[in-house]
């Protein structure tokens, strides 16, 4: 393509860290050394090219650009770990290693939370202030760093670090929770989680010194899988045996050896004696709804790539994918992360029995940015799998072919949007797609996709060796087998619970310990951010997607979040707006300026400054609730008031 | 061994310079047989080609959707939803503009559901764009009793100086709507040159060249095609800016006349927009099968030389 760029230059670390991600340029057209072959004359002499091979023409011309540029993500990513920030001249560079016009790299680039367009230091600690931090200390952390550093975006360490207020980073068991990182040749993160101002400074500092240990966190079972065999101890409970959450934390760091050991991969060799329609068919009795959060049938969306399969013998075009999607963001949702860090494996032998039945030779993990040290332990399973013939060419001698790949998101909470996915792993915006055409008629790169949600996955492989009528036994008619359960806010044992669908949350909660801080209990935000309020009084609510659905709730990601009375609703509810208008993706009208709007109301509200009357104001949010739920055009903005709007039918909270 | 096109003509007669074609014209394959599909609307039954939008039915209807970011000759991106219907059955809306009728489909386009949203679009906007050269708009707000004054003075808004960077057009993005098309008119779905594109996000995502250089920096072609499907102003030629500015515009005066551009061999069709005598603007018709409304530098811009006036060495 005839791309033109600015005079600005990338700088020799630039270029290293971008050509680690993409190898040396091959051409001069790509900036590399100017070889004959780069000359695009037809004297019918300097090209070993035969004049009219339009194919190899094309080729040589940017025809393959478009299959480069799903690589965005990762250089972006490259470029920002080595360097701290994305320059001009960077951006310039990746454009000429893609081919892609700097304008969109630029448009790419600046979507992202995580990177950043302006000049930063090379170290940076993301403060939590969201809502679960909030309930156990994060404002306090905060005024401490500001008293220490000075206001949010002051430096320390000699100017070589920074402390920065962070969205939700999805590590509310050890709220509050601070995520340092560090650019450079070795680029580093570090979690700290209780954190005080006094171990964030000294990490910066350890940071600035190149002294942050070489794992970027600790996952402790103890604390954050309470019920993990470890704090069992004896009693066994009636919530006991888990299912998905047995093998966390047994021989400590997972291993494929261990893995095995507890059974793991028992499910796939089944599904490979039982073939894709008979793994279909225990799926498909084991009624599994999708755990992500819209609760769709798992052997549907199975099933929808399997009758397209014949098709993919014909076309050699036609490629299915298998998408795992763990860009949990959700604020107050860690599940996904316990299991990634916990459980990596199962989730590879999921996405396998997956690629076994969907006939995808390609398996994605759209793993979310801030999740460092499962991204790491995904990847040396991922590695250990194939070298194990677990993943390959040749699975477990069955001549099954799957591979898969991880993709790092980048701080964007709508990515966890499955069509923004799919536009986030191709190297656009993460911006939705209008539905239809829905995922399973074309999906990543236009194909047929099935995007599944990391629990829903690990859920897999115990249904197919245990038989899926055996899992509809668990649990209740409409909601069938077990589920996660992030408990965190003013709970006594914040962490993952795994109980069976149809506990009552009166229960899980005391599963939990109960209620802390002032002891008495105010409100619970089901489902995060995109949930719901339930009162005290609706404690005897069962959990299943039915029950939820009768009181006007949603189970969603799983999140329940404790609120105690000394909690001023109406601030966690200004938080929860905050949060929509800073992850709007901008680009539906009612989302992008209906947010925004929303948080504004509220905030006249909270400080009773009411435009009209506070009635008027109700109302006027009222409407625009109902706008962003009917013409949004992805699920961010039809819920982007529905956290609001179940606190305003529970309580006069503006009265 | 040649044959002469024309043997009835006498053997002196001068022979035509451009060859005339010989045997048969090519035409283009006949287009594909499509279904019919037939779907309800507002209760009305209406039959339309396989493929066709809930808006082409509407318009078949005689029913005038608002619409923003559509336009003919774009692929829809259904962002404004300022077109949302309500399809009997679906959880939410559906955009008119982009969802493909489906047999049996039964839609209505003025209910209250349908009001209520296309008011909260139209004020959403109102209120945070400046819409002052955009009277389409105002129609609709009038249609559908919009208020935007309601979210009150402390709102936040897109208001931002407008950007003077070259001669030929100016860019005014507080009377942006983000509704995309200018960047399709510069990417694939016609100029194929990615001068700009949306940049951040949220409430702040923008139309930028990269690290928001100006124009004459970019990659630009100044083909102003992204002028000739703005459908705020925002992008404005920079003779209309200045007189707007000037107090001197005035479209009642101005006349617009079709003819035909003189600078290559492909026919584009220009609109001539003159007021006073003066040349104010070039555009070309949508509908045209040349040029779909797009053009090049010299069509769009090439015309002061028609205003220069030729000095007279004597003076007279």
């Amino acid at each position: 393509m005839d791309l033109h760029f600015t005079d600005a230059q990338a700088t020799a670390e630039e270029r290293v860290a971008v050509d680690s991600e993409m190898g040396a340029p091959e051409s001069s057209w790509q900036s590399g050394q100017r070889q004959d072959s780069d000359r695009r004359d037809n004297d019918g002499q300097s090209s070993e090219r035969p004049i009219g091979d339009t194919r190899t023409a094309f080729a040589a011309f940017g025809g393959d650009a478009h299959g480069r540029r799903h690589r965005l993500l990762p250089v972006l990513h490259a470029i920002q770990n080595r360097i701290g920030w994305i320059s001009p001249g960077a951006l310039n560079y990746i454009g000429l290693r893609l081919d892609i016009a700097p304008a969109e790299v630029h448009g790419v680039a600046s979507f992202y939370g995580m990177f950043s367009l302006q000049p930063r230091p090379p170290i940076v600690a993301h403060v939590c202030d969201d809502i679960a931090c909030v309930t156990r200390g994060s404002d306090k952390l905060c005024a401490d760093l500001e008293g220490k550093i000075g206001p949010a975006g002051s430096s320390c360490s000699g100017g070589r670090a920074i402390w920065l207020r962070s969205q939700c980073l999805g590590l509310c068991e050890r709220a509050p929770a601070v995520l340092v990182t560090s650019a450079g040749e070795k680029s580093h993160e570090r979690v700290s989680a209780p954190a005080s101002a006094d171990a964030v400074e000294s990490l910066m500092d350890d940071a600035a010194q190149g002294r942050l240990p070489a794992e970027p966190d600790v996952l402790n079972v103890q604390i954050s899988v309470p019920q993990s065999a470890q704090n069992r101890a004896g009693k066994e409970s009636e919530f006991l045996p888990l299912r998905l959450l047995h093998r966390i934390g047994k021989g400590g760091a997972p291993t494929l050896e261990t893995y095995q050991k507890l059974g793991g991969y028992r499910g796939l060799r089944k599904a490979l004696d039982l073939g894709p329609e008979g793994t279909l068919g225990e799926l498909a009795a084991s009624k599994l709804l999708g755990r992500g959060g819209a609760a769709f049938p798992t052997a549907k969306k199975w099933e929808a790539l399997f009758l397209q399969r014949d098709l993919l013998r014909h076309d050699p075009a036609r490629a299915h994918c298998v998408i795992c999607n763990a860009d949990e963001s959700e604020p107050g949702t860690f599940k996904d992360r316990i299991l990634m860090e916990g459980d990596p494996f199962a989730i590879l032998e999921g996405m396998t029995i997956a690629a076994f039945v969907t006939g995808a030779r390609q398996g994605y993990i759209y793993l979310r940015g801030e999740y460092a040290l499962a991204a790491e332990r995904m990847q040396r399973a991922i590695q250990s799998a194939n070298e194990n013939g677990f993943l390959g060419d040749n699975i477990l001698g069955s001549r099954l072919q799957f591979n898969i790949e991880i993709r790092r998101g980048a701080g964007a909470y709508i990515c966890g949007e499955e069509t923004a996915l799919f536009n986030s792993i191709e190297g656009y915006r993460g911006e939705p797609r209008n539905k239809p055409p829905f995922p399973t008629q074309s999906g990543l790169f236009r194909q047929p996709t099935a995007v599944n949600n990391v629990e829903t996955l690990v859920n897999v492989p115990g249904i197919i060796l245990e038989g899926g009528s055996a899992y509809a036994r668990l649990g209740t008619e409409n909601s069938a087998g077990t589920r996660l359960f992030c408990l965190c806010g003013h709970v006594a044992r914040p962490g993952v619970y795994e109980v069976a669908m149809g506990t009552a949350l009166r229960q899980l909660i005391d599963l939990a310990g109960g209620v802390v801080g002032s002891g008495k209990l105010q409100a619970v935000l089901l489902g995060g951010a995109a949930g719901t309020f339930v009162g005290p009084q609706e404690l005897d609510t069962l959990l299943t997607f039915e029950g939820t659905r009768a009181i006007g709730a949603t189970l969603g990601s799983g999140v329940v979040m404790l609120f105690d009375d000394t909690v001023d609703l109406r601030q966690i509810l200004l938080r929860i707006a905050s949060f929509f208008r800073h992850e709007t993706c901008g680009q539906c009208v009612p989302c992008r300026v209906g947010v925004v709007r929303q948080q504004e109301a509220l905030q006249r509200l909270v400080i009773a400054k009411p435009l009209g009357s506070v009635t008027q104001e109700v109302a006027m949010l009222r409407e625009m609730a109902q706008a962003m739920r009917d013409a949004s055009i992805c699920g961010l903005g039809q819920t982007a008031a529905s956290a609001l709007e179940s606190a305003m039918q529970r309580w006069s909270l503006f009265a | 061994m040649t044959q002469s096109p024309n043997n009835s003509q006498p053997l002196d007669a001068p022979r035509p310079t451009i060859p005339l074609p010989r045997g048969p014209v090519p035409q283009a394959p006949p287009e594909r047989e499509r279904r019919s599909i037939e779907i309800k609307i507002d209760g009305e039954s209406v039959a339309v080609a396989e493929g066709s939008t809930i808006l082409d039915a509407a318009k078949k209807l005689g029913i005038d959707t608002p619409t923003l970011c559509f336009l003919e000759s774009l692929s829809p991106v259904n962002v404004c939803r300022v077109c949302v219907v309500e399809l009997e059955g679906a959880r939410t809306l559906v955009p008119a503009c982009s969802r493909k009728v489906e047999p049996n489909m039964s839609i209505r386009t003025d209910s209250e559901r349908v009001r209520l949203s296309r008011r909260l679009v139209l004020e959403f906007l109102a209120s945070s764009v400046d819409l002052s050269t955009a009277p389409a708009v105002h129609a609709y707000m009038d249609r559908y009793d919009a208020h935007p004054e309601r979210f009150g003075s402390a709102r936040a808004t897109v208001a931002q100086p407008v950007i003077i960077d070259n001669e030929l057009y100016v860019r005014d993005y507080s009377k942006c709507v983000l509704c995309y098309k200018c960047v399709e008119a510069c990417g694939v779905d016609a100029q194929n040159t990615f001068a700009i594109a949306v940049a951040g996000r949220g409430f702040s995502a923008h139309i930028a060249t990269e690290f928001d250089v100006p124009l004459p920096d970019s990659a630009c072609v100044y083909c102003g095609n992204c002028i000739g499907v703005c459908p705020t102003g925002a992008l404005m030629f920079k003779v209309e800016y200045d007189m707007r500015q000037a107090g001197t515009w005035n479209e009642s005066r101005q006349t617009q006349t079709d003819t035909i551009c003189p600078y290559c061999g492909v026919g584009c069709d220009l609109t001539v927009h003159q007021q006073e005598g003066q040349i104010v603007g070039v555009t070309s018709p949508v509908d045209h099968s040349v040029t779909h409304g797009n053009l090049c530098i010299k069509g769009r811009f090439g015309w002061q030389f028609v205003q220069i006036q030729p000095v007279d060495p004597d003076g007279k």
